[in-house]
């Protein structure tokens, strides 16, 4: 897309894209070394290469996925699984609702594309980036989805799989610490005012409360759910109407 | 070799994909109020905060049971946001904590 506004507007546009394209880079280092972690851990569940590939291409949901391994390893039935699996990701209704107010013009056919890629690291980069010029961008919406997660995510779990048994004990690499050191830095990026503070640290505490009570799928919901609720109760700015400032 | 979860993977794209998808089709979701929207703008760090979370505290013991987990590992999470709040630098970040994360487990300071 190119910008069509003020040449203030096209300059904040760049900017804003540069700042994406860092910010993607970041992402897809998280994805990549998540992804080789998920192919390795799939193939020591039993899933052929052929399945990785299935999985990260069709899913495209890291949490879920990894979830669904400790499911399969488990021998649980599939029912159980794509229960879980719903559960799991129903925070992207949440994600969805966020990103219509900016995307209210595109055609069925490009909403419906953007829908699939529309995960945790997605989200949190473009919105970002949305935000900071005041309008959607969809060239820059797919900048960040293919080269932060569909690339990296679905290469490096082909990759994993194709090599698992090779590389020994990624930990060793400090790999395992890459999820949450990323979501960590994430929802940071995310965070200008005290209210969006308070969300995420309430998010965090309650997460890990309901997971230790209950699951720790639960608990990444539960959390997901309660810490804005708290937010809200934090006094903080008017908040800016996304489609009001949205350009078609 | 083998393809069976290959149906397993199009049953979970079955119940993700429209997750996504509705909200951006649903037409009453175009004009929100604004309180919905300010409960929509804390959604990211909330759910974003609650997954890197729940992944560094939280572990499954061997009776099944999740459990919590404190280690190393929290140092180098804290490292990398200390990164990105500093210098805003994702990747910069990442590549910290893996290191350091690495370093540790070299000199026998951290288990694998």
């Amino acid at each position: 897309m190119q910008p069509t506004e003020s040449p203030n507007g096209a300059q904040t546009l760049q900017t804003s894209r540069r700042r994406l394209v860092f910010d993607t880079l970041g992402i897809a280092a998280s994805a990549g070394g998540f992804g080789l972690v998920y192919g390795l851990a799939a193939r020591s569940a039993g899933l052929s290469t052929v399945e990785v590939a299935a999985m990260s291409g069709l899913v495209f949901s890291g949490g879920a996925q990894f979830a669904a391994l400790g499911y399969i390893a488990a021998g649980a039935p599939w029912a159980a699984i794509v229960l879980v699996t719903a559960f799991i990701n129903s925070r992207h209704l949440l994600y969805g609702a966020a990103m219509a107010p900016y995307l209210a013009n595109r055609s069925a056919g490009m909403k419906a594309l953007m829908a699939h890629v529309l995960n945790d690291e997605t989200f949190a980069i473009s919105l970002a980036h949305f935000r900071r010029i005041g309008r959607a961008d969809v060239t820059g919406y797919w900048m960040g989805a293919l080269g932060g997660t569909v690339v990296p995510w679905i290469g490096a779990s082909i990759v994993g799989a194709t090599l698992a048994g090779n590389i020994p004990e990624p930990a060793r690499f400090g790999l395992d610490v890459i999820f949450p050191a990323a979501m960590a830095g994430l929802a940071v990026g995310l965070i200008t005012y005290r209210r969006e503070l308070v969300a995420a640290l309430t998010g965090a505490l309650v997460g890990v409360a309901a997971a230790l009570a209950w699951d720790p799928a639960a608990g990444i919901v539960v959390g997901g759910i309660v810490g804005p609720l708290v937010g809200l109760a934090i006094p903080g700015p008017t908040m800016p109407d996304p489609e009001g400032s949205a350009t078609p | 070799m083998s393809t069976v979860y290959v149906w397993l993977a199009v049953l979970m794209a079955g119940v993700t994909y429209p997750s996504r998808a509705i909200p951006l089709f649903v037409p009453q979701m175009r004009r929100l109020p604004r309180a919905v929207l300010a409960y929509l703008r804390l959604v990211g760090p909330a759910v974003l905060a609650s997954l890197a979370a729940v992944s560094l505290a939280v572990s499954t013991g061997e009776s099944g049971r999740p459990l919590l987990h404190i280690g190393p590992e929290w140092i180098a999470v804290a490292l990398c946001v200390a990164i990105v709040t500093w210098r805003r630098n994702l990747l910069l970040g990442l590549i910290v904590a893996a290191g350091l994360m690495a370093l540790l487990r070299a000199l026998g300071l951290a288990v694998v």
